[in-house]
């Protein structure tokens, strides 16, 4: 099983005004982080301050949009009802190509496809009001 | 503890200008805008904040507030807590930042409160990043972060589902020591707990605790005001401390396959002036396999990925080599929501007294106690000794 993002009935993010811009990034099909200009490292989440130097002077600048696999989980039993349908669906850690971590679900590809390592890459979705950053295998493999 | 008293100093103040509303704006980013005003005003170095201590249900954080503060802010406090004390919490954090340091806990302590105050009340009290950033994407709960740990512990390691199995095989088999413990009389071994129901993989049904209902108290007095006391039972010393938070999500955690105990267990051993391998009991967290095969290693018993042949070659129960959660765990005796953790210290104080029924040690006299919350975030380590 692999997840139709379209058929998902799930809890959305709740942006804040930290957030808007990243969301708005998405609805136009950019991932969009905060960069540091004082300490020079990229920042996801988004903030109000840089998480390794505490300097306010954060960017929002684009992003590549890959990265690779850093952990993953095949969630049989969602914690949350709305992501039954998807079960079993794949949850991974993506170490982004400028430094960052970040949370999200793998699209077009089978549990059994997925390794720590994986090069993957952004695939925007759309679910209910929101689009989110899913990412897929580069390349495709489903 | 006469004689003494807390000593201290400010060194830096910060504060935002008061506004009717704030727009946009969440109580974790101002608490952080009026950190860094406090620090410009220091002049110290970022790096140089080790405590932290904050207000309860921060804005958007009803649960889990100072590793979300910590998060926030990038920074990994060797103390940290929340104060809830009305409109006393400023100063009661002044003299708890200045016990933290005393006792060697922390070196400087942010010391933050504030909060955010919308046009229009929010739909929704919870907007913490966790929220914003994991759970849209399926990730709820617990099992999804410890599986993303044991996922990666298997791919650097080569561990294996066997290897994770056999700790809470070991859980259950000391269970069948303890009456109270909610899987007595039910022993499984190895090939039970992989034949369970997948949750998350690569997580099994029966690597994960059992929630259930009940509590644990503890009362703790100074050890001369304890020694004068009349008590029923001789005293159990606390013999050493340490703590750390790194994280609150799993997307934001610095390592899979290390975590915040490391330091703190090597703390802890390091104030009671002795190596891992005096411990007579081992009472360690274990919300999970793998969280309990992290600390194993964490802890110095075996290098980083051994715990399995560890396990393997020791008998792990009250009569054995090296005595491991004799009480049967949280994986055998069940984990009583935030009471889980101090069962583990209940446990220890009653092998260090001598009145573990029917799972009693021959002679214990020193305990490494465990806790850990979130997911591998907020940790504590104990040493506990029956002498002073």
């Amino acid at each position: 099983m692999t997840i139709h993002p379209s058929e998902l009935i799930v809890p959305g993010p709740t942006p804040t005004g930290e957030s808007e811009k990243f969301w708005a990034g998405c609805r136009d099909g950019e991932l969009l982080l905060q960069f540091c200009e004082r300490c020079e490292h990229w920042v996801f989440y988004p903030r109000t301050v840089c998480p390794h130097c505490w300097s306010d002077r954060l960017d929002w600048r684009r992003a590549a949009g890959t990265g690779s696999v850093r952990s993953f989980t095949v969630v049989h039993k969602p914690g949350h009802p709305g992501w039954a349908v998807a079960a079993p669906y794949v949850v991974a850690v993506i170490d982004l190509a400028e430094g960052p971590t970040m949370l999200t679900a793998l699209v077009g590809v089978e549990p059994a496809g997925v390794r720590v390592g994986l090069p993957v890459a952004v695939r925007f979705e759309t679910v209910g009001e929101f689009v989110l950053p899913f990412f897929a295998p580069v390349p495709p493999t489903a | 503890m006469s004689g003494t008293r807390p000593t201290g100093a400010i060194v830096g103040v910060g504060e935002l200008t008061p506004t009717r509303t704030t727009s946009g704006k969440t109580t974790l980013g101002m608490l952080a805008e009026a950190s860094r005003l406090a620090l410009e005003d220091s002049g110290l170095d970022r790096d140089r904040i080790d405590g932290l201590l904050v207000g309860p249900q921060v804005g958007e954080t009803p649960q889990h507030v100072p590793a979300t503060v910590a998060e926030y802010l990038g920074i990994t406090p060797r103390m940290s807590n929340v104060v809830d004390l009305g409109g006393a919490s400023g100063p009661g954090m002044i003299w708890r930042a200045a016990a933290a340091i005393n006792a060697g806990m922390a070196t400087a302590v942010l010391c933050v409160l504030g909060n955010h105050r919308e046009p229009v009340p929010s739909r929704s009290p919870n907007r913490n990043p966790i929220r914003e950033f994991d759970v849209p994407f399926g990730a709820s709960g617990a099992n999804t972060a410890y599986a993303l740990l044991k996922t990666r512990h298997m791919h650097d390691f080569g561990t294996t589902d066997e290897q994770f199995a056999s700790l809470a095989a070991v859980s259950r088999a000391n269970a069948q020591s303890n009456p109270d413990a909610i899987f007595y009389g039910k022993p499984i071994d190895t090939a039970g707990i992989l034949a369970s129901p997948m949750i998350a993989e690569p997580l099994h049904l029966l690597e994960i605790v059992m929630p259930v209902a009940g509590g644990d108290a503890v009362i703790v007095m100074g050890a001369e005001a304890a020694e004068a006391a009349t008590l029923r039972h001789a005293p159990v010393y606390l013999r050493g401390a340490g703590e750390m938070v790194t994280h609150r999500a799993m997307s934001q955690a610095p390592s899979y396959t290390t975590g915040p105990l490391k330091p703190s267990m090597a703390q802890a051993l390091a104030q009671a002036g002795i190596g891992i391998d005096r411990i007579d009991l081992l009472s360690l967290y274990d919300c999970y396999t793998v969280m309990l095969a992290i600390t194993i290693e964490d802890a110095g018993l075996c290098a980083p990925g051994q715990f399995g042949a560890w396990a393997a070659g020791r008998d792990l129960s009250h009569t054995g080599d090296v005595a491991l959660n004799t009480h049967g765990g949280q994986l055998g005796f069940g984990q009583a929501d935030l009471a889980g953790g101090m069962s583990h210290v209940v446990e220890a104080v009653r092998q260090l007294r001598g009145t573990a029924d029917g799972r009693q040690m021959a002679d214990a006299a020193l305990a490494l106690v465990t806790g850990n919350g979130a997911t591998m975030s907020e940790a504590v380590a104990l040493v506990l000794g029956r002498d002073r």
